[in-house]
């Protein structure tokens, strides 16, 4: 049984259609990584998964069940979602913002418990914010403010773990740190993480399959070593590029031709 | 307790200060400790004296009334420039004045005189009025399937200028009447009583208690609505729900007073200087300091011209105005970093 399943799924914005029948199953365990050109559906394909976004044809099903016939705070409490940009409107303090991941569990109205206080407690030290629990969000830098957010995705316990662009804007221990840690809960609790990254090799190295979008559709879905080929990335990209192996890992590495001589 | 908590308490003490002090001001002025003694004990002070009947006939329910108007006003300000991440909304942002302003106008102009659940017609009128508006303004945004917050912004302000511009045509076709609708629509709290204030009570009461307990979903808003969304909140519902109660609490006190400006959207503003941006706490202290600036507003209103009055929704906003903008030049940066 799959966790959380395109099928058929054709999404868009108004008339432009983004994504063209599409079928795409997340396993529980694993990190799948979503790759592909600007404008070739990253984000699209996340949003429907979380039902942010109604699909135009087809579905997508939580746990066999399509996710438009269940409520937006029935499916909270399954799927957490990192967006790749949101507002923050007026200066609630980290930790208060944290907090919002509870919600799903404690409901709009109660009072946050004790389990709760401890889960926020623990996503705030996995993203490193335990000294700045108390600085407004809306003073926070680009890269603090994403943790801020990550934390708050993981403070929410979900069975799947959607992450738009997860390391952008985070410097190089915190993009390592959150990529390790989503493998992490993957495979030890067995969650669904689906994510999308711009860099191939850091997909290489830490996602178990590799879905590459193209053209409205599914390209290549696969292993690393499936995906990440000379003749896939130079067709789906437009750019010229050689794939080695990672010196200590043995996953693809790539490496850009730049013309220049 | 934490400092905002303390804060919000002062401003209760203030405020029921500030009421047990205006009791004793008017064209009679009576000194605080008769106040108090008239308030604690009625019987003993007489049943029949003059100062009595004063203080509970005609002060003590006229006060009530404005902080109940005020109160409302301030807490459905609040909930409208959460929902709408708007520092500009006020509780009349979706038609809410405009609406009482045409049932008003079309109640006096018809001359009807029937009371309905201890409303004077005018009231009554105001009251269904301001709810349709609103409930137009609603419905012709969400006609394109989803609502979003400019389309209903935009709606709000298109029925507004469409029903002020017949509330002006009936003032036009009826000079006759231009006075008596004149004031109305300046707002005063002259002469109201006790039923008045059986009808207002409840409702302001209601509508604010539950805006109030969409606190936290208000909170979440900060973070745009997809992510509240995703966070579980139905927002359909939720927005609906906030719409509904704000706009009971608003239209019950224009009924009441008739448009007083300004309270509604100022009090958020200085209330979230005073206890930060979080609603379960601001929404309490926008609707204290409501109530505190709409009980002296008229308090001058009554008396800077005694035995005349002035109408209290021109004191507000004279006295509010340059109080505001002073706030704005001193603490601009707190001012603009929230919404």
């Amino acid at each position: 049984m799959s966790t959380l399943e395109a099928r058929d799924l054709s999404c868009g914005y108004g008339r432009r259609r983004v994504l063209e029948a599409l079928s795409l199953a997340a396993r529980a365990g694993e990190v799948l990584v979503l790759l592909g050109p600007n404008g070739a559906g990253k984000t699209t394909l996340l949003r429907a998964l979380a039902r942010l976004l109604r699909p135009m044809h087809g579905s997508v099903l939580l746990y066999e069940e399509d996710i438009w016939e269940l409520r937006a705070d029935q499916v909270s409490r399954r799927v957490a979602i990192m967006p790749q940009t949101e507002r923050r409107d007026w200066p609630l303090t980290v930790e208060e913002s944290v907090r919002f991941g509870r919600v799903p569990h404690c409901g709009w109205l109660l009072p946050y418990r004790a389990l709760d206080r401890r889960i926020v407690e623990e996503a705030l030290g996995n993203m490193g914010l335990c000294a700045m629990r108390d600085r407004p969000i809306t003073e926070l830098s680009g890269g603090e403010w994403r943790r801020m957010i990550i934390a708050r995705a993981l403070a929410q316990e979900a069975g799947v773990l959607l992450l738009d662009e997860p390391t952008a804007g985070l410097d190089l221990k915190f993009q390592a740190e959150v990529l390790r840690l989503v493998r992490r809960l993957a495979t030890e609790r067995g969650l669904v993480v689906v994510l999308t990254l711009h860099d191939l090799n850091q997909a290489s190295l830490y996602g178990h399959r590799l879905a590459l979008l193209a053209e409205h559709s599914l390209a290549a879905l696969g292993s690393p070593e499936d995906v990440v080929t000379e003749e896939l990335i130079s067709r789906t990209f437009g750019v010229s590029v050689t794939v080695t192996r990672h010196p200590v890992y043995g996953t693809p590495l790539v490496a850009p031709l730049a013309d220049l001589l | 307790m934490k400092a905002p908590a303390i804060t919000l308490g002062l401003l209760a003490a203030i405020l029921v200060t500030s009421a047990v002090l205006s009791l004793g001001v008017g064209a009679v002025s009576i000194p605080a400790g008769r106040v108090m003694q008239i308030l604690m004990e009625p019987s003993v002070s007489g049943a029949g004296a003059i100062d009595v009947t004063i203080v509970w006939e005609l002060r003590l329910p006229r006060l009530l009334l404005a902080s109940l108007i005020g109160g409302g006003l301030g807490a459905a300000g609040a909930g409208y420039q959460g929902l709408f991440r708007n520092p500009l909304a006020d509780p009349f942002v979706i038609g809410a004045s405009s609406g009482s302003a045409l049932g008003a106008t079309l109640a006096i102009v018809a001359g009807l005189r029937e009371s309905v659940f201890g409303m004077g017609a005018v009231s009554a009128a105001a009251l269904l009025g301001s709810l349709l508006a609103v409930a137009a303004a609603y419905g012709i945004a969400s006609m394109g399937r989803q609502v979003s917050i400019p389309s209903l912004l935009l709606a709000g302000v298109a029925i507004s200028s469409f029903i002020i511009a017949l509330v002006s045509l009936l003032m036009f076709l009826n000079d006759e009447k231009l006075l008596t609708i004149f004031s109305w629509l300046m707002g005063s709290l002259s002469g109201r009583g006790w039923p008045v204030l059986g009808t207002t009570a409840p409702l302001v009461l209601a509508g604010g208690l539950t805006v109030w307990l969409q606190s936290r979903s208000l909170d979440s808003l900060t973070f745009g609505e997809e992510t509240a969304v995703s966070l579980g909140l139905r927002l359909g519902r939720f927005r609906v729900l906030v719409v509904v109660a704000a706009s009971l609490a608003t239209a019950a006190g224009v009924a009441a007073g008739g448009i007083i400006g300004f309270v509604g959207l100022v009090s958020p503003h200085v209330a979230r200087l005073l206890v930060g941006a979080r609603h379960v706490l601001l929404i309490p202290a926008s609707g204290l300091l409501g109530a505190l600036l709409l009980l002296l507003a008229d308090d001058l209103a009554r008396t800077i011209a005694a035995p005349a009055e002035l109408p209290v929704g021109v004191v507000t906003a004279l006295l509010g105005s340059p109080f505001f903008l002073v706030l704005l030049k001193t603490h601009r940066r707190e001012l603009g970093a929230m919404i």
